[in-house]
C-alpha cells in the first residue's frame, strides 16, 4: 500500500484509538509521543480498533495497551513477543502490535526477540528504547552505554551496548526501522509502513526517559533522517546500520523474506477421523 | 521381597515377557509387534519401554504384559526374558525382576546369561536367533525372537503374521520374516515356564492401541484445543509430535517455541485470542512456566499445561517416571493463585482427564495442570475405546456491544464473560497486574480483595460432579492415591479382595481444588488411611494433610522412581498395615 | 517546513489549522499528565492554552467553511513538529504556571518566525498577505503571553527539587 495515497479524510482520527484511561508516565516521557504515533498510524491505516490487539510485557513503555481503544494484553516482563506470537498464529485475522522497552525486549526477553525475528510471524514490534530500566528506577539495560553511572552499576557496567537493529537484521526481521519519539509524525509513518509490511517488522524508537536519563533531551539535536532509501539487501543494510551514528532515522531495511507458514490451514478432517489411527 | 505365590499372581495377571537387546537388535520393534499381535488375537496388553542413556545404539528393553482383561500396569515378575544379546542388558535387572518359574532365553552365540539374571533361579534356555535368521535369507533375528516370545505367551501364529505384515513393506521381506517368525515359534515348543494365555473373551466394544501421550493429546483435541506451543522435553515430546500433524489436519496449529517461557506465554496469547490452547512439558519446563501460569490466573485466561512427570529435581532422570511434581503443581505459583490440577489414572484415562482439564479451564477461565508421567505417557496399551464425554467446555463470552461491559466483573459464580478480540464494543486490556473490574491496573485494597475472592470463588464453588475421584470398595481402611501410582494400588487392592481382605480405594483425579467435603464423605466410616505415591518426600500425603481432615491413624507409602510401584509390594504393604 | 503551505491559500489554511490542532493536542496531553501527577495548577494552565489553540483552529475552519481538513499536511518547523507545538520532553511534573507560559511564549515566537518565513518564501500573493496577517496575530499573542507571565509568580530556584526518591512501580 502506498502511504502517500492514503485517504485524505481518514474516517477515524488518531483520537479514536485512544482510551479514556490516562497514562501514568512522567510528564515529558518520550512514550507519550510513541502512543500518539501508534494511534496516528492506526488512523492512517483506518484499522477497526477491535480488530487490533496491542500486546506488551512490563515496564513504563509496556503500559501502552490500556491507553489504546484496541484489545490489549499486558502480560509479564519480557514475554510480550511470545504472547503476541501465540495470538497472531491462533488469530491471523487480527493486526497484532507488540510494544515495550529495551529491558523488556532485549534483556529478559532477548531470546524471544531473536526467535521472533527469525520466525517472521506477521507482527509489528515497537520498542521504546531509552537505554535504561525506567520502571525499576534507572538501572542499566542492554543498550546502556558502558560508562553510564548508576546505583546498581557504579562507574558503569563496562559492558558494550547491544545493537538491536543489527541483531534484528541478522536474526531475520523482515523490516527494520529507527524512529524518534520527538518526531511523532515520522514515527507514525514508519509504524504504519511496519504494520503493512508482511512478516516481522521491528521499529526501534528512541524514546527519552526524562526522569532517569534527562540528558536524552539532547537527542532531538542529534537525530537526522536517513540520507538514503530503505534497501532490501540485508548485507547493505547491515553495513549501513553498523556504521551509522545511531541517530539515523527511517526505514533502513525492507526485506522480502517469506513470512511464517505455520498459521492454521482449513480443516481437512474432523476429530473423529483422528481416532482411526488408534483403532485395532 | 519374597514372592508369596507366583503362580497365583501369574494366573490373575496374564503373561509378562521382556524383550531386551542392544541398539540395532530391533527389540522395540519386536515388542511393538508382539503387542499388536496380542491385540489382534483379542487380548489386552501393555508395553513399557526402557532404554539406556544413548541416543542410538544403546541397550533397550520392551516390557510387556498381556491378558484377556484390561491391563493398566506391570506385574511383579516377568515370566520370560528374551534377550537378543547381553550387551549391558544387566542394567535392566531391577526393571526386569524374574522368579524361580521364569525362563531366561538368550542368544546361543552369546554364552550364559549374566549372573544377575540367573540369581533368581530362573531357567536358562539358549536359542540360535542369529544363526536361524542367517539361514533364512532376508530375515531378521528380532523376528525369530518375536515368534519365540509369541509362542511362549500362547499367541496364535496367524496373529504374529498379521502384525508383521502390517509393518513390513516389501513382499520378499514379508515372506522371509514370516518364515523367521515360524522358526521362532518352532524353537519355543516345549520350552515351558510360561503358562500360555487362556482364550480371550468376546470383544464387546472397539479397542484402541494408544500411548498415554497420544491419549492426552487426543483428549485435548476432543476438548477443543486448537493451538499448542511447546519446547521439546522428554517424556512429553511424543505428545507434541502426535499433536502437530493432528492439529494441522483439523485446522489448528502447533508452534515450536524457543523455550518454555515462550511456550506458556504463547498459549496465554492464543487463548486470549479465543482459541483453546495447551502446552506439554516435564518438570524443568514446568518450573520455567510458573510465572506464565500465574499470568493466566491473574488475567483469567484458560490454558492447559500437561506435565509428563519424570525423575527430578533438575534434569534428574529424564526417561523414568516419578510423581515428584505434585508440590510445584499445587503450590508452586507465586501469590494467591487458585488453579486446577488434575491427574489421569491410567493410559486410557489420559483421554478423559485431559479433555476434562480443557473443559474446566475454558469454563472457569483458569489454568489447569495435568499431571501425567513418563510411565503413562510413554507406555502403550490396548484399551477399550474411551467414551465421548458430554462435557460443557463453553467459554462464556459477551454479546457484541454488551452494555457496560467489564471484563473482570464480580459475579456470583466468580466467572465473568471474556471478550474475544474482534468483538465490537467490549474492548479491554487483559492484565497480570491486579486490576479493577474494568481491567484497569489497581493496587486498591477493595479491588485486590474483590478479585482475589472472585478468582478463588470460581474455582472453589464449581460443581465438579463425580469425576473428582474413583471411590471403590468398602472397609474401615482406605488407600488414597493418585495418578499412575493408582494402577499398582488398584491391582493390589483387587488381589487382597480376592483373598477376602476388604480395603477401600480412593483415587483422586481432581487434585486441586481438593474436594474436601466429598473426600470427607468418601472417608465416612474409614478409621485409617494409607496414602500411596511415587516420590521421595510424600508430597501427596503432606498436601492432603494440609487441607483435609484425614483420620488420625494415617500412614504414608512413598517411594521415588525410577522403578515402578509393583502391585505385589503394595499388596504386602497394605496387608501388613491393615493387620498392624 | 512543508513547501505545500506556501502553494495555495487552501494549503496555507490547512497548515495553519493543523498546527493549531497539533498544539492544542499537546497542551491537552500535558494537562492530563499534570493531573495524573497532582499538579493541578499547571494542568489547568495547559488546559486553558489548549482551549485557546483549539478555538483558534475552529475559527479558521469556520472562516473557510470547512468541516474537515481537505488535506492532512505535515508541518515541521525548527524541529520535527509544527511551529506551535511544545516539544514533548519540555515538561516536568513539578513545573509551575510560569514554566508553562514560557513554553507557550516560545511556541508563539516560533509561530511568528514561521509565518514570517512563509510570507517571504511564497510566490502566491494571497498566501503572502494571509501569512503576514497571521504573523501579526502571533505577535499579539507573544505580547499577551508576556503580560500573562508578568502576572504569575516566578518559580523559586529549587522548583525541581524533590526530596523523595522515585517510586518503584514494576
Ligand atoms: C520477572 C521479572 N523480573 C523483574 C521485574 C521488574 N521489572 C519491571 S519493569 C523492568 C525493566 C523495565 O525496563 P524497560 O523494559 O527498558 O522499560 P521502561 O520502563 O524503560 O520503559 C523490570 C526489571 C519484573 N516485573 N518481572
Ligand atoms: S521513568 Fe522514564 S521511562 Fe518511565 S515514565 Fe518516567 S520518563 Fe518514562
Amino acid at each position: 500500500m502506498d502511504l502517500a495515497e492514503a485517504p485524505a479524510r481518514a474516517p477515524r482520527t488518531a483520537a479514536a484509538y485512544k482510551s479514556s484511561y490516562k497514562p501514568i508516565w512522567c510528564p515529558g516521557c518520550g512514550d507519550f509521543s510513541v502512543l500518539s504515533a501508534i494511534t496516528k498510524a492506526l488512523a492512517k491505516l483506518d484499522l477497526t480498533p477491535e480488530n487490533v490487539a496491542v500486546v506488551s510485557g512490563i515496564g513504563c513503555s509496556s503500559r501502552i495497551p490500556a491507553y489504546t481503544s484496541c484489545y490489549g494484553f499486558h502480560g509479564v516482563h519480557g514475554r510480550a513477543l511470545a504472547a503476541a506470537t501465540g495470538l497472531k498464529v491462533a488469530r491471523p485475522d487480527l493486526t497484532v502490535l507488540v510494544t515495550g522497552g529495551d529491558g523488556d525486549g532485549y534483556s529478559i526477553g532477548g531470546n524471544h526477540f531473536l526467535h521472533a525475528c527469525r520466525r517472521n510471524v506477521d507482527l509489528t514490534y515497537v520498542v521504546m528504547d531509552n537505554h535504561v530500566y525506567g520502571m525499576t528506577k534507572g538501572q542499566p539495560s542492554p543498550t546502556t552505554e558502558p560508562d553510564w553511572d548508576s546505583k546498581l552499576s557504579p562507574g558503569g557496567t563496562g559492558v558494550r551496548a547491544f545493537h538491536p537493529l543489527v541483531i534484528a537484521l541478522a536474526s531475520g526481521a523482515n523490516f527494520v526501522a529507527r524512529a524518534f519519539s520527538g518526531d511523532p509524525n515520522g514515527t507514525a509513518e514508519v509504524i504504519a509502513q511496519a504494520i503493512v509490511h508482511p512478516g516481522f517488522s521491528f521499529v526501534e524508537v528512541l524514546s527519552p526517559c526524562v526522569t532517569f536519563r534527562p540528558e536524552q533531551r539532547d537527542w532531538k539535536d542529534a537525530v537526522h533522517p536517513a540520507p538514503v532509501e530503505a534497501t532490501d539487501d540485508p548485507a547493505r543494510a547491515a553495513r549501513r546500520i553498523m556504521t551509522d551514528d545511531g541517530f539515523n532515522l527511517g526505514v533502513l531495511y525492507k526485506g522480502n523474506r517469506a513470512p511464517y507458514k505455520g498459521y492454521p490451514a482449513p480443516a481437512r478432517a474432523g476429530v473423529a477421523d483422528l481416532e482411526k489411527e488408534f483403532e485395532l | 521381597m519374597p514372592n508369596a505365590s507366583p503362580q497365583k499372581t501369574h494366573a490373575a495377571g496374564g503373561v509378562s515377557i521382556a524383550l531386551a537387546g542392544s541398539g540395532g537388535s530391533g527389540v522395540m520393534t519386536a515388542g511393538t509387534l508382539l503387542l499388536t499381535a496380542a491385540a489382534g488375537a483379542g487380548y489386552y496388553g501393555l508395553m513399557v519401554r526402557t532404554s539406556g542413556p544413548q541416543i542410538r545404539g544403546g541397550e533397550a528393553a520392551a516390557l510387556l504384559r498381556i491378558a484377556p482383561h484390561p491391563i493398566d500396569g506391570l506385574d511383579d515378575r516377568f515370566d520370560a526374558l528374551v534377550a537378543l544379546d547381553w550387551g549391558n542388558v544387566q542394567r535392566f535387572a531391577d526393571e526386569i525382576p524374574l522368579a524361580a518359574h521364569s525362563v531366561v532365553v538368550g542368544e546361543e552365540a552369546e554364552g550364559e546369561a549374566p549372573e544377575i539374571y540367573r540369581a533368581s533361579g530362573a531357567r536358562y534356555v539358549a536359542v540360535p536367533f542369529k544363526k536361524t535368521a542367517k539361514s533364512i535369507a532376508g530375515s531378521w533375528a528380532n523376528m525369530v525372537a518375536l515368534g519365540f516370545a509369541g509362542a511362549l505367551a500362547g499367541l496364535p501364529r496367524e496373529a504374529l503374521h498379521e502384525a508383521a505384515k502390517g509393518t513390513l513393506k516389501k513382499a520378499e521381506t514379508v515372506a522371509a520374516n514370516l518364515a523367521a517368525i515360524d522358526a521362532g515359534v518352532a524353537a519355543a515348543q516345549g520350552v515351558g515356564g510360561v503358562t500360555p494365555l487362556p482364550p480371550p473373551g468376546p470383544r464387546s466394544r472397539a479397542r484402541w492401541l494408544i500411548s498415554g501421550n497420544e491419549a492426552a493429546g487426543f483428549g485435548a483435541i476432543r476438548g477443543g484445543v486448537r493451538f499448542v506451543a511447546a519446547y521439546p522435553i522428554t517424556p512429553a515430546t511424543e505428545m507434541l509430535e502426535w499433536m502437530a500433524p493432528a492439529l494441522a489436519k483439523i485446522g489448528g496449529a502447533l508452534v515450536q517455541a524457543e523455550d518454555e517461557l515462550a511456550s506458556v506465554n504463547m498459549i496465554v496469547g492464543a487463548s486470549y485470542g479465543g482459541v483453546p490452547s495447551l502446552t506439554a512439558t516435564a518438570g524443568p519446563g514446568l518450573a520455567l512456566m510458573t510465572e506464565g501460569i500465574g499470568l493466566a490466573v491473574a488475567s483469567e485466561t484458560p490454558i492447559v499445561v500437561v506435565d509428563v512427570m519424570r525423575g527430578g529435581p533438575s534434569t534428574g532422570i529424564p526417561a523414568k517416571s516419578e510423581q515428584g511434581d505434585l508440590a510445584i503443581a499445587t503450590q508452586g505459583l507465586h501469590g494467591d493463585a487458585p488453579h486446577l490440577v488434575l491427574a489421569p489414572t491410567s493410559i486410557a484415562d489420559c483421554v478423559a482427564t485431559t479433555q476434562w482439564a480443557v473443559a474446566l479451564a475454558e469454563k472457569l477461565q483458569a489454568p489447569a495442570i495435568v499431571l501425567s508421567d513418563q510411565f503413562l505417557g510413554q507406555s502403550r496399551a490396548v484399551v477399550d475405546r474411551p467414551d465421548e464425554l458430554a462435557l460443557d467446555a463453553k467459554r462464556i463470552v459477551p454479546e457484541p456491544n454488551a452494555p457496560d461491559y467489564k471484563r473482570y466483573r464480580d459475579t456470583p459464580s466468580g466467572v465473568s464473560p471474556m471478550a474475544v478480540p474482534g468483538n465490537p464494543g467490549t474492548v479491554y486490556t487483559a492484565d497480570g497486574l491486579e486490576h479493577s473490574e474494568g481491567g484497569i491496573p489497581s493496587g486498591n485494597v477493595r479491588d485486590h480483595q474483590l478479585q482475589l475472592d472472585k478468582r478463588a470463588r470460581k474455582i472453589a464453588q464449581h460443581d465438579y460432579g463425580e469425576r473428582w475421584a474413583d471411590v471403590e470398595g468398602e472397609g474401615e481402611a482406605a488407600v488414597i492415591t493418585f495418578g499412575s501410582a493408582s494402577i499398582a494400588a488398584r491391582e493390589a487392592v483387587a488381589r487382597l479382595a480376592a483373598q477376602g481382605v476388604r480395603v477401600k480405594l480412593i483415587v483422586l483425579r481432581l487434585i486441586a481444588p481438593l474436594r474436601t467435603a466429598e473426600l470427607a464423605r468418601a472417608l465416612d466410616g474409614v478409621s485409617r488411611v494409607l496414602v500411596v505415591e511415587q516420590n521421595h518426600s510424600a508430597q501427596f500425603h503432606r498436601y492432603l494433610r494440609s487441607l483435609a481432615d484425614l483420620p488420625a491413624r494415617q500412614q504414608s507409602f512413598h517411594r521415588p522412581g525410577p522403578l515402578p510401584l509393583r502391585p505385589g509390594e503394595l499388596a504386602e504393604t497394605i496387608a501388613a498395615w491393615r493387620n498392624a | 517546513m512543508t513547501a505545500d503551505a506556501a502553494s495555495s491559500l487552501d494549503a496555507f489554511f490547512a497548515a495553519a489549522i493543523a498546527m493549531e490542532e497539533e498544539a492544542a493536542q499537546r497542551y491537552e496531553e500535558f494537562a492530563d499528565a499534570m493531573d495524573t501527577h497532582n499538579n493541578a495548577e499547571v494542568a489547568s494552565m495547559f488546559r486553558r492554552l489548549a482551549a485557546v489553540e483549539a478555538r483558534h483552529a475552529d475559527e479558521l475552519m469556520a472562516q473557510r467553511g470547512w468541516t474537515a481538513l481537505p488535506l492532512m499536511p505535515r508541518i515541521e518547523f525548527e524541529g520535527c513538529e509544527g511551529p506551535e507545538t511544545t516539544p514533548a520532553d519540555a515538561v516536568h511534573y513539578l513545573m509551575t504556571p510560569w514554566h508553562a507560559l514560557s513554553l507557550a511564549l516560545a511556541n508563539e515566537e516560533r509561530a511568528v518566525r514561521f509565518f514570517e518565513q512563509l510570507a517571504r518564501s511564497t510566490t502566491d500573493e494571497t498566501v503572502r498577505r494571509a501569512a503576514l496577517e497571521f504573523k501579526a496575530e502571533e505577535e499579539e499573542h507573544v505580547v499577551l503571553v508576556r503580560e500573562w507571565m508578568g502576572r504569575v509568580e516566578k518559580p523559586p530556584v529549587d522548583w525541581a527539587v524533590d526530596p523523595d526518591p522515585p517510586r518503584y512501580t514494576d
